[in-house]
């Protein structure tokens, strides 16, 4: 018999909040925490805007050496990882080592530290950097940081996707439940990029919004970048049961598919193939999906595209659930994103509250499905489905469901 | 600030102690300071003197620069210091 997954504990470090319910709060109440980006050579920026975590006190959680060596993304997953922890009853420990954990989503890995190095050595000249900018900028600094701070000697490593990443990741953790390779896997993903290097770069592709992210919005003009992680305690059903835990929601299922198209423009079948092969992994039926959690850029194509996979996915059911993209309130948090908005999909399963897509002004015709807009619905929902398409063409759904 | 005392500074830091219990003969051995520690002070000596230091964690004891003590350190860093800027 297969072996079922279930989320026992949930950290977080977003722009909305530093905890895990701190973000679904804000979530709930529709919060969007875009503005301004306060960034080392912002103003050279043509839209200087972004979802930047401002309240996050490094030194409260580390100390001066451990700052030296963790960088920022690493800062944000150890501690939602702790928070997860914590939440799950493993402060003390996880029962087996061996049998346990991590497999975490990044798309950039260290990108301050790279950023920073680079400033050094050729902005400023200088001829030397600070020795730990290797174990700094690695992109499995933050799995192995966890697995270090917690115990966790069994399969770890990092996924990288782009910004499917976390949900590669997840679906990576869900494997190792599944095929008895470990009993609990911290999993989940993180971001730090939203610095001036990363956020030219993104420039040159031209898909940025000026001026905010307005999912599935007649008028919307792109993307908007933000940062964070979210780390969840993935664990075997049965462990969980055995040593009392309280799970949250269970990590039904997941699918990965490649385009093998274009690097860079969404593809319709790619996604649908995903969205297809996530719900029925999971054993559901499209008619008992109660929630899309969407992968919700806000450029032109992208959401158009995914409207459409939906359909294609889904047929007549896809007019029976509602859809979100909570980056509207959070932004892109790239690597991290689908870890984070999986809180979304928390918030609806747990608390029969569906996160609301800010900032749509009229709806798009060729989005014509049910979007929760503006404010949150509250709905039961039994199961829901969370999208990642990313650049490369790799996508990633995951399928939930509620407990009990 | 003598070179001794700058040294001092900087080990200090690194052992998370107060400059003053750092007599002139402590090791870093003794100050608790571990490998990747070792190369901070490096790098953090680097960083003060501007000077270049041969060391090499894979061989501390080949490298031409003495970790043996606060005050060997010392002694070592006024070498380079008067090597690399004469040169």
């Amino acid at each position: 018999m297969t072996r079922r997954a279930v989320i026992t504990g949930f950290g977080a470090v977003t722009p909305l909040g530093i905890t895990a319910e701190a973000t679904i709060s804000a979530m709930q109440a529709g919060r969007c925490a875009i503005g301004p980006v306060d960034i080392a050579d912002g103003d050279r920026l043509t839209h200087p805007i972004g979802a930047q975590i401002k309240d996050f006190d490094s030194a409260a959680h580390f100390s001066r050496s451990e700052q030296a060596l963790y960088d920022p993304a690493v800062q944000f997953s150890l501690v939602a990882a702790a928070e997860a922890m914590a939440q799950a009853g493993l402060s003390d420990g996880v029962p087996i080592p061996n049998r346990a954990g991590v497999a975490l989503g990044t798309g950039g890995g260290g990108m301050c530290t790279v950023e920073d190095s680079y400033r050094i050595v050729f902005a400023e000249g200088k001829n030397r950097v600070h020795p730990f900018v290797v174990p700094r900028l690695m992109a499995n600094a933050a799995a192995s940081h966890i697995a270090i701070r917690h115990g966790l000697q069994g399969p770890a490593f990092a996924v990288t996707t782009a910004c499917a990443s976390s949900n590669h990741a997840m679906a990576q953790a869900l494997g190792l439940i599944r095929c008895g390779a470990a009993d609990i896997v911290l999993t989940g993903g993180a971001d730090a990029m939203l610095i001036f290097g990363v956020l030219k770069a993104w420039e040159g592709l031209r898909v940025m919004s000026p001026d905010g992210c307005r999912p599935f919005c007649a008028s919307r003009n792109g993307m908007v970048h933000g940062e964070g992680a979210a780390v969840f305690v993935l664990e075997s059903e049965a462990h969980a049961r055995v040593r009392g835990a309280t799970p949250l929601v269970e990590l039904a299922g997941a699918a990965m598919t490649a385009d093998a198209a274009d690097v860079v423009m969404p593809n319709q079948d790619g996604a649908a193939r995903a969205l297809a092969g996530a719900f029925s992994d999971a054993g559901l039926c499209a008619g008992e999906l109660g929630y899309i959690n969407a992968h919700g850029t806000a450029t032109a194509a992208s959401d158009r595209m995914e409207c459409a996979a939906i359909r294609q996915a889904l047929g007549a059911a896809a007019d029976g659930l509602a859809v979100s993209s909570t980056k509207s309130l959070h932004g892109h948090c790239m690597g991290g994103t689908g870890a984070i908005e999986t809180l979304a999909v928390i918030s609806a399963l747990r608390d029969g509250v569906i996160p609301p897509t800010a900032n749509r002004r009229e709806a798009d015709p060729e989005c014509d499905l049910d979007i929760v807009a503006g404010v949150a619905r509250e709905v039961p929902v039994a199961a829901a489905l969370s999208n990642a398409f990313a650049f490369g063409g790799l996508n990633a759904v995951l399928a939930f469901r509620a407990i009990g | 600030m003598a070179t001794l005392e700058k040294i001092r500074a900087i080990v200090a830091e690194q052992a998370l102690l107060d400059p003053a219990d750092l007599s002139d003969e402590a090791t870093l051995d003794d100050l608790g300071i571990d490998s990747l520690g070792i190369v901070e002070i490096i790098y953090a000596i680097e960083e003060e003197f501007f000077i270049s230091v041969p060391f090499n964690a894979n061989q501390p004891e080949a490298s031409d620069f003495d970790i043996s003590s606060l005050s060997a350190i010392a002694a070592a860093v006024d070498r380079l210091v008067t090597d690399q800027t004469s040169a």
